[in-house]
């Protein structure tokens, strides 16, 4: 059921309800979403909530198609991106992934060590070598020399980790499978227990994480790469 | 119902015109001189009267000190920001001016901050449309370049307000002249809009959807124009005149305004010729005289030109599209009438852009569209709705001056973020806030919004209290903050004061003051006219005196109209602008055969003088030179 934000009968906007972002929508806590449906739905809803087609209205009305309207981009702008729709459901399950790295980061900076990356097992050696021919590009950078070579083979490691990047997105889809199929479940009442979901949540955080890390080595490396 | 008149404003860095929907379609509604444009020009006159537009033009040229222009360049500036621009701009600074505190400019004796200088334009505008429509107008759609940031956007806000107008809406301006466009074509596809005008840069991608115009991304630079090119064209000029003269003009305000008058004619014609002639006469008699070929013009620029390309790219990586997916490329501002600008923007979109409108005038006929739409709307806007974004990223300055961005770049407006506070040391009662605006990682990089604090935190233990903060950015861009203490409930007021904006009371007292002298100005301005139109019948008399004419009237004619005189003279130097105009009245009846006596001869002096000034204006072309080397004569 999607939240009440317009009163059927006469068309004004009504208050915001304290809802999630998947129930403003009326969708079910599932992952797998047809984006094309939620963008129709947002255009929809923004025909009706937006500030500029209530400009007229008391200033009450104006006040909540505000808070309307903002509820609606902000939900909008979480959902439709594939990372911030899994970040956000699993913050709604409890995880909180925020506080994690706040908290990591906390710890490295009163420890004074270097917060603590997971690398990826696969990815070790790869990273190690990665890293030592970033080192020397930058070296060579500052002494304003140039090696087409390192360039290219720098070029094609970022193709690669690229690449990997996006299999990680497909290993995400295949958790999102599993997630709403375990929701499905729920819903025609079979019993899912408290283990499942937080295996399903772990596995989720586990695919997030390590796409998180190459993201920063793909940022890391084309920062180099562009200077 | 004339009272809900809503008008569009486009407030320019050069120019700003008004324009409203007339039936179907958006109009320019002119000023009292016939033209659609007001030049962004605010000079005082010499009974310190505000003068705006073509007539503070006038100002610029003969007493510089008594006007200003670009005044945009500053709204919402401080004076770190703008140290840059006043090597380059002569624009006066008080003297007395405190760190952090809004700027003011000296216009003759008196001081005015940027946002009273833009409501002057306003004012203009407004009264150019109560003027056309013959009622009152109080509300407004103003637009403004789409990378303004919280800072400026409030400044222009606060314009409108002091100017007497409830700004309804800021728009962007690349998305209100994509509203202008879209108007009469009815597509669906992908828009970029590249908007070069007299001090700004703005680019930005819209998907069109049925009426709605999204933007996905925008970009730009809130100090790159026109302006810029005309500045490098006068240091040239100024450079040859020491080097080659020994005549330094930098402190010679006149000159500076002559050369630069003329080196944006010179601009603007290269546009159109393969090269233009600059003839410039100095002071002392001295002429500076330089031919610029438009490839060297074009090389000149290029520096500045390149400059927009950047932010194309970004906005382009943005919007997650490659530059062949963009289905139109629409020009906006004067500066993309150079040819050079036009070239750039087809190899960075792939596409021959659009010019089919005005680009001067496309921002302002969108801003009118807008207006229809917060008025609800027309048939010709039926369907229609504006999605924008906001242009920078929020960010709050956390542990180790890191900004922690809570709304990113290119977020759908309205948009909001939540973020939670706690305590540190048992019994805090504040905790302070910093927020800004910017990608930067480091606070220090970003544009400092606001400091704040949140205060009356109910005595707790430390890390008890949970505060939550709700940052909101409305349709305008503009942000508000409120603050709520979870676990008493306690609601607390912040207002959140951007770090070189004018309070809620001085903007109060601006009104006022304008409201105030805008009566008296009314009088003053009444009894000088008045005056001034005594003068010009005493002096007609005078003459009509001494013509043949005078010897036709009978004696009893000549005494009524000595009388006459006698009473216009007693009353003229009087403060009673309604007994001048009564004697004047009187005299100019008392003279009518007089008047029609002398129209023989007037009329054929008028001709010949006509024809003598048109002989004067044409000047044959001189040779071009080949070397870029200026002359003087």
């Amino acid at each position: 059921m999607r939240a009440v934000h317009f009163c059927q009968a006469c068309g004004k906007v009504q208050p915001p309800a304290p809802v999630d972002y998947f129930t403003f929508f009326g969708l079910p806590r599932k992952l797998n979403l047809d984006v094309a449906a939620l963008e129709k739905d947002f255009y929809e809803l923004s025909r009706k909530l937006h500030p500029d087609l209530n400009a007229r209205a008391g200033s009450q009305e104006q006040e909540w198609s505000l808070q309307q309207s903002s509820l609606l981009n902000d939900a909008h702008r979480t959902l439709k991106d594939p990372i911030k729709r899994t970040q956000y459901l699993l913050q709604l399950e409890g995880v909180e992934l925020e506080e994690q790295s706040k908290t990591a980061t906390e710890q490295a900076r009163s420890t004074g060590q270097l917060k603590k990356q997971i690398v990826p097992p696969d990815l070790l050696q790869e990273v190690f070598e990665l890293n030592m021919q970033l080192e020397e590009l930058r070296m060579q950078k500052k002494m304003g020399e140039d090696d087409p070579a390192l360039i290219e083979e720098i070029g094609r490691q970022k193709l690669e980790l690229e690449e990997k990047q996006e299999s990680l997105l497909r290993e995400l889809e295949y958790r999102w499978k599993m997630w709403d199929g375990m929701i499905q479940r729920e819903q025609n009442g079979q019993p899912v227990s408290e283990e499942e979901r937080k295996q399903e949540r772990d596995k989720m955080v586990d695919v997030l994480n390590r796409r998180n890390y190459i993201r920063n080595l793909v940022r890391d490396v084309s920062e180099v790469l562009e200077n | 119902m004339s009272s809900d008149r809503i008008v569009g404003i486009d407030l320019g860095t050069t120019n700003s015109l008004v324009a409203f929907m007339q039936g179907e379609s958006p109009v320019v509604i002119p000023g009292d001189d016939g033209s659609n444009l007001v030049p962004s020009v605010v000079a005082l006159d010499l009974n310190n009267q505000p003068v705006i537009g073509n007539a503070a033009r006038q100002y610029l040229a003969e007493t510089p000190e008594r006007a200003v222009y670009s005044i945009k360049r500053l709204m919402g500036r401080g004076i770190d920001d703008v140290r840059e621009e006043l090597k380059f701009f002569p624009f006066r600074l008080a003297e007395d001016l405190q760190a952090g505190e809004v700027l003011r400019i000296k216009l003759g004796e008196k001081t005015f901050t940027p946002p009273e200088i833009s409501a002057l334009i306003l004012r203009q505008l407004k009264r150019n449309a109560e003027r056309f429509f013959g009622a009152q107008v109080t509300k407004a759609v103003i637009t403004v370049p789409a990378y303004f940031n919280d800072a400026q956007r409030q400044a222009t806000k606060d314009a409108g307000r002091i100017a007497g107008l409830e700004v309804l809406r800021l728009v962007n301006e690349p998305t209100a002249a994509s509203l202008a466009y879209g108007l009469d074509k009815k597509q669906n596809g992908i828009v970029a809009v590249y908007d070069l005008g007299g001090g700004t840069f703005d680019v930005s991608i819209l998907k069109l959807h049925d009426g709605i115009f999204e933007v996905i991304a925008t970009n730009g630079d809130t100090h790159l124009g026109g302006d810029d090119i005309d500045n490098l064209l006068i240091t040239i000029a100024l450079h040859d005149t020491l080097g080659d003269l020994g005549l330094d003009l930098r402190r010679n305000p006149e000159a500076v305004q002559a050369i630069r008058k003329a080196v944006i004619e010179a601009k603007i014609a290269l546009s159109s010729q393969p090269s233009v002639k600059l003839d410039v006469e100095l002071p002392g008699g001295k002429r500076y005289l330089r031919e610029i070929t438009r490839e060297q013009f074009e090389q000149l620029i290029q520096p500045i030109v390149d400059r927009t390309v950047g932010p194309c790219r970004q906005a382009l990586k943005d919007a997650g599209l490659k530059p062949e997916q963009i289905d139109e490329a629409v020009l906006v501002g004067g500066s993309t009438r150079i040819p050079k600008v036009r070239a750039l923007v087809k190899e960075l979109f792939h596409r021959e852009p659009h010019t089919d409108l005005n680009p001067d005038e496309v921002v302002a006929l969108g801003a009118a569209v807008q207006a229809n739409i917060l008025g609800g709307g027309s048939e010709a806007t039926e369907n229609m709705l504006l999605l924008d974004v906001t242009p920078l990223s929020l960010g709050i300055e956390v542990a180790g001056g890191v900004t922690d961005k809570i709304i990113l770049r290119n977020s759908t407006i309205p948009a909001s973020a939540t973020q939670h506070y706690t305590t540190q040391v048992d019994g805090q009662a504040n905790v302070a806030i910093h927020v800004l605006q910017g990608e930067r990682e480091l606070a220090k990089d970003c544009r400092s919004l606001a400091r704040f604090d949140l205060k009356g935190i109910p005595a707790m233990a430390a890390g008890m209290a949970r505060i939550e903060v709700k940052f909101l950015i409305d349709a305008n861009g503009i942000l508000h903050v409120s603050a709520r203490e979870q676990r008493s409930g306690k609601e607390s007021e912040i207002r959140v004061q951007p770090s070189y904006g004018l309070t809620d009371e001085q903007v109060e007292g601006m009104i006022l003051d304008s409201f105030d002298s805008a009566e008296e100005d009314f009088r003053q301005r009444q009894v000088i006219e008045a005056r001034n139109e005594a003068a010009t019948i005493l002096a007609a008399l005078d003459k009509g005196k001494k013509s043949a004419a005078w010897g036709h009237l009978t004696t009893d004619e000549k005494k009524k109209i000595a009388k006459m005189e006698k009473a216009l003279i007693a009353v003229k130097s009087e403060d009673d602008y309604q007994a001048i105009r009564k004697a004047i009245d009187a005299l100019n009846q008392g003279t009518t055969r007089l008047a029609e006596l002398m129209m023989d001869s007037a009329v054929s002096t008028v001709l010949k003088g006509k024809t003598m000034d048109e002989a004067d204006m044409g000047e044959g072309p001189t040779a071009p030179h080949p070397m870029a080397k200026a002359e003087f004569e």
